[in-house]
């Protein structure tokens, strides 16, 4: 909560002007039961003697004047917190949105892109709400239990002594149910993630089931589930369907107290009958004001569960400084010297292990190896996504380190494994916010063999793609990454595994357009695929975090066991075609 | 794995139904089920609320006996405090009865009705599940009954509890003092007018903010999912700066509807404040010339606010139940759904199987424009290996879908042993496969379940024999459970490739005479690759092979390749008589090595 106030700080002036409106429009409201009190218990018997009507008249007018008090407020001041919490969560989101994207890869693992994705819209949306919400009701509930039982006292303090004893029921059966209650929801939750696990599951599976003639027995399955929510449901509900009925029970019983305990004070000729009808109003109000404080309760732990998700990510330290450099660049492209790492950051799990190697200008570098090998990761470290364990990455002769972090990126185009495509125009799903001319934006799609499908599609460039890139097909969706990567005339060219759903035959003619066309630029090509790397100058071998073989095509051939079994079950038989 | 064929977006929360009569003909069909419990509960409402409402009636006496210094006939006071006492018990107990025997009546339904769709989401054919996103269909069963859930177990207890309350509070109030029943005709319609107008006018703002929100809950998933690309290419600032405008049109909106909402709440409360001012007024007058005693007005007044309370509440529930009606259309929409075609009457069981299959004539596209097969005829012998090739996304697992009746074809006859398809009982046709699909499907179960899940009461000894021969079985071994390994969704305790090897050990274990199979490339290690296409090459032995094939080396011994692009098979024959045709299996066989 502590994360909520620190937003709210700035508009303290203006929070506490609402709130002190709101609390005027809640005494105006409860000066009306008083009201009435005071003209049947005062104003009637005057009247009786002096006979003049005006008089209740004038009581009933400011009653009525009381309302108008109590809208007016009301209105002003829930507008006032719908402003504040506005503009709070407005900042807040820019906030926490700014922080993710500049979250480092091994904080982004730590907490998980869905994660993410739902602390930024359900946890924001949840704080929002209740900002709002207790500035409306926070106030006024708190307010009404207290300012009618002062008010209350001054009719007669006995009676508010009786309607004050009932509170503490009400606030034990309150704590008690909710106490109960909350953790049976959590046992519901998880029952409820199980059958939809199960559900998602048969969904992905759907045909495997029918080869396999596996209906009813997957009916069952979800049978099992299902009946598992409804079960733990059906405690839960039970547990919280008590506390309406034993709410009302012990407000009720509170009000015949005060009828019984207000005979006794009438006939002794220490209050007036009067008075006990304003006192059964004023327990309707307190009554409905416990009510709202109950509903309360839960949306503050709702966002304090929230705001806490939240500042863990707002509080995440930068954890990928830049150092100083000092020295002279020097003359390779780019160089790994013994370069270590582990997504963990211990010394017994790494990824990656004592890997070096070194480019010239000019040259390209393939890395072929199995899943896990770490291919992927020797990108992560050169983009610096992650930060080296041991080791160091130069390139052009300075640790990446020194260069601030935009600067480095800017280096390299990219296209990664399975990366997206936005829901925006393909136009701007290449170009990407870059200030690119329209040459280069056609120039890398036709580089990238996706111009024809482009303009195939209706509004060419300017077609809108639907979410993930749906209208798109997986051969399709990689040139358009592709063309992304080339269009900005960058110095690196990364293709993580970019070309795995094409043909060999368009794989090769990409590559072939690259090597041509963008000579000034080093291209690393990740790939499962032997033909994806096999023409590259320096091609690394990865197994297990470590280089088994580095070289070009034809030394490989010859120095590599691994290399050589590849080749032969991707190409078949014949060495020489 | 998915076919072409138009993609559903995820259908909007918060949308009308569009033939709510249908929707409610629908949830009274489930309702009906328990159609005598529904009648207690209705009773349970009846009596819990009459009790509750003669509460201020009997405190009116009492306080009516409280008449002034020394003057207090106690013995009835106590005798109405007593009944007060009695009645309210009453009522909170009825009440606490009602609530248990409604979430009772609504887990029942709701259990049912979530059953009923998963039921039919088996019988459904597989084109349901290509042509919409899995994200929709199973926000079919948790998010959409899940609002009936709330609606039912919340809403119609508090319509039935309205009803009574409204009606008595008036009977009530009529009872006590018609004169001042007047104020209220004041007082309700402009309450209602007021709630009305209001809602016409603010409801059009709450659509648009849920919208905003959306729009910006799309964009923050977007860009979050993306964040890698993102900060790859530098581009924080600028997505920053396009998100500070979605975000501000989310909170222009959100402001927007709260701004005209805010007015709501205090004007119906001051609404309800009027109506006391003037009972309190008139009543006094009337007070005053002895037509009404206090304990009259006490009533009066605690029954007037119980009679606009629920008023109040009509447009929130009211709201409530839109929503849920919107939801079950959205359920009885797939409840409507068409199932697959049944079985001829006299359609024959398939007991042994040579694997002969013959297409003739076929004639068959996912759209009736589009057609990929055209006429198209193929002979296959028991034994033989047909291969289908060609580029990503061009068609190739079309002819898996006919042969395994995911599909019919729109012309023509396929046939096994000599036996139309459709003569044959669906479910032993499709035994008749073994099948082994790129994307490897595991569920949450022992690694003994998942192996032998294609065979009932198969045995330890035949799982793991099936196990051997897919190179799987030392890995299981290692695994501190062995068999009993429980897999996890997220499949983190294994791999891609063992989990290609488990399927391909489920097919083992199937014995069937067929086989298809969609061949994985990508994401598997060198040496799972290798014990992959070994066990691969045993599972084939003996059996009629259909496969998806990636890898062309694999192919060259194929009886018949299939070469497909674009949606069409463009040449068919041996790996030589394509080579020698230099078409387009001569492009793609070449370009590997240039």
């Amino acid at each position: 909560m502590r994360l909520i106030f620190n937003y709210l700080r700035p508009y303290y002036g203006r929070m506490m002007f609402g709130l002190l409106v709101k609390i005027a429009g809640t005494v105006a409201e409860l000066f009306m039961p008083w009201i009435l009190a005071h003209i049947l218990d005062v104003v009637i018997p005057e009247v009786k003697i002096s006979g003049q009507m005006y008089e209740v008249l004038f009581w009933g007018g400011m009653m009525l004047l009381m309302a108008v008090l109590a809208r007016n407020f009301n209105v002003y001041a829930n507008r006032k917190a719908a402003e504040v919490s506005k503009n709070t969560i407005y900042i807040l989101r820019n906030d926490l949105f700014q922080k993710i994207l500049h979250l480092s890869g091994k904080q982004t693992d730590k907490v998980g892109i869905p994660s993410l994705i739902s602390r930024m819209t359900t946890d924001t949306y949840n704080i929002h709400h209740a900002i709002n919400m207790m500035q409306r009701m926070g106030v006024r509930a708190p307010m009404i239990i207290l300012g009618g039982l002062v008010i209350t006292a001054t009719l007669d303090p006995v009676l508010t002594l009786v309607l004050a004893g009932t509170l503490p029921f009400v606030v034990a059966v309150v704590v008690l149910i909710s106490q109960k209650g909350i953790p049976l929801y959590g046992t519901v939750q998880q029952a409820i993630d199980v059958m939809v696990r199960t559900l998602r599951e048969d969904v992905a599976g759907i045909r495997v089931i029918k080869a396999l003639s596996k209906k009813e027995y997957e009916k069952k399955r979800f049978e099992k589930a299902n009946e598992e929510v409804s079960e733990k449901e059906l405690t839960a509900s039970g547990v919280m369907a008590a506390s309406g009925p034993l709410l009302n029970f012990c407000l009720n019983m509170g009000l015949t107290m005060v009828v019984i305990v207000g005979a006794y004070r009438v006939n002794a000729g220490l209050t007036q009958a009067g008075k006990i009808v304003a006192f059964l109003t004023y327990f309707t109000m307190i009554l409905n004001a416990v009510i709202a404080i109950n509903r309360i309760f839960v949306m503050f732990s709702k966002a304090s569960a929230s705001s806490e998700r939240i500042g863990m990510v707002l509080d995440a330290e930068d954890d990928l400084v830049v150092e100083q450099f000092r020295g002279f660049p020097g003359q390779t492209r780019l160089e790994f010297r013994n370069v270590s790492f582990s997504y963990q950051g211990e010394k017994d799990k790494l990824c990656l292990e004592q890997v070096s190697f070194s480019l010239k200008p000019g040259e390209n570098l393939g890395i072929i190896g199995a899943t896990g090998s770490g291919k992927t990761t020797l990108l992560n470290l050169l983009m610096r996504f992650y930060d080296v364990t041991e080791g160091e990455i130069l390139v052009d002769g300075r640790n990446i380190k020194t260069y601030p972090l935009q600067e480095l990126r800017r280096k390299f185009g990219v296209a990664f494994q399975n990366d997206v495509v936005f829901h925006d125009t393909v136009r701007e799903n290449i170009s990407f916010g870059r200030e690119l001319s329209e040459k280069q934006i056609i120039e890398a799609a036709k580089q990238a063999k996706a111009y024809e499908f482009i303009m195939e599609k209706e509004g060419g460039l300017e077609h809108v793609a639907a979410i993930k890139g749906a209208d798109f097909s997986g051969g399709q969706k990689q040139r358009l990454l592709v063309a992304r990567a080339l269009a900005g005339d960058t110095e690196f060219l990364l293709l993580d595994d970019a070309s795995s759903a094409l043909d060999y035959k368009t794989d090769a003619y990409i590559r072939k357009q690259i090597r041509e066309q963008k000579q000034g630029t080093t291209m690393i090509s990740v790939a499962q695929r032997i033909s994806s790397v096999m023409q590259s100058d320096l091609i690394l071998v990865l197994e297990d975090g470590k280089i088994i073989g580095k070289g070009t095509h034809e030394e490989l051939l010859l120095t590599c066991e691994t290399y050589r079994e590849i080749y032969k079950s991707q190409m078949g038989q014949e060495l020489s075609a | 794995m998915a076919a072409p064929g138009p993609k559903t977006p995820a259908s909007k929360k918060y949308e009308r139904a569009r033939d709510p009569k249908k929707a409610l003909q629908g949830l009274w069909s489930y309702l009906k089920l328990y159609k005598w419990m529904l009648v207690a509960a209705v009773l349970l409402t009846f009596a819990g609320n009459g009790l509750a409402l003669v509460g201020p009636m009997l405190s009116g006496r009492a306080i009516d006996a409280i008449v002034g210094v020394g003057q207090v006939d106690f013995d009835t006071v106590f005798y109405y405090a007593g009944w007060m006492v009695l009645f309210y018990a009453a009522s909170s107990a009825l009440s606490y009865g009602l609530a248990l025997l409604m979430r009772t009546i609504t887990q029942k339904t709701v259990k049912k009705m979530r059953q009923d769709v998963f039921d039919k989401l088996m019988e459904l054919p597989v084109g349901y599940f290509d042509t919409h996103l899995s994200g929709d269909i199973i926000s079919r069963i948790s998010y959409d009954i899940d609002v009936i859930n709330t609606s039912l177990s919340n809403d119609v207890v508090q319509i039935c509890a309205s009803v009574v309350t409204v009606t008595g509070s008036f009977v009530m109030m009529v009872m006590i003092a018609p004169s001042l029943v007047v104020v209220m005709l004041v007082t309700i319609p402009m309450s209602i007018l007021y709630t009305r107008y209001m809602t016409k006018k603010t409801r059009p703002r709450f659509s648009r903010r849920s919208a905003k929100l959306g729009e910006m809950n799309g964009f923050v998933e977007e860009m979050i999912t993306g964040q890698k690309v993102i900060q790859a290419y530098a581009r924080e600032e600028i997505m920053q700066e396009r998100f500070r405008e979605v975000n501000q049109a989310a909170m222009d909106a959100y402001y927007d509807a709260d701004y005209y909402s805010s007015t709501m709440g205090p004007t119906v409360n001051f609404i309800n404040n009027l109506s006391l001012t003037l009972v309190t007024v008139f009543g006094a007058l009337l007070y005053l010339k002895g037509t009404l005693s206090l304990g009259n007005i006490s009533s009066f007044v605690q029954y007037s606010r119980k009679f606009s309370g629920p008023i109040n509440e009509v447009a929130n529930i009211a709201g409530e139940i839109q929503s849920a009606l919107a939801a079950a259309e959205r359920v009885f929409r797939v409840l409507n759904e068409e199932e697959e075609v049944a079985d001829v009457y006299g359609a024959v069981e398939l007991k042994q199987v040579n694997g002969a299959v013959t297409l003739e004539q076929v004639t068959f596209g996912y759209t009736e424009e589009n057609p990929i097969l055209k006429e198209f005829s193929l002979k296959v012998e028991p034994g033989s290996l047909i291969a289908v090739v060609g580029p990503t996304g061009a068609g190739k697992t079309t002819l898996i879908n006919l042969l395994m009746r995911f599909y019919d074809p729109q012309k023509g006859e396929i046939r096994v042993d000599g036996r139309e398809n459709r003569e044959i009982k669906r479910d032993d046709l499709r035994r008749a496969y073994a099948m082994v699909l790129q994307d490897t499907w595991v569920f949450g179960g022992t690694i003994f379940e998942n192996i032998a899940y294609g065979k009932e009461n198969a045995t330890m000894e035949e799982v793991v024999e099936a196990a051997k021969a897919a190179h799987i079985h030392s890995y299981i071994k290692r695994l501190p459970e062995g068999y009993d390994t429980i897999l996890t969704e997220d499949g983190v305790n294994i791999s891609k490739g063992q989990k290609q090897l488990l399927t391909i050990a489920r097919a083992m274990l199937l014995d069937s005479k067929m086989l298809i199979l969609d061949e994985a490339t990508s994401n598997v290690d060198t040496r799972t690759e290798i014990r992959i296409q070994k066990a691969m090459e045993k599972l084939m032995e003996g059996k009629t092979c259909f496969i998806i094939a990636h890898r062309l080396s694999t192919i060259q011994h194929a009886d018949v390749i299939l070469v497909v692009n674009d949606g069409q098979i463009v040449e068919r024959g041996s790996h030589d008589e394509l080579i020698r045709k230099k078409g387009f299996y001569y492009g793609l066989y070449t370009s590997q090595y240039e």
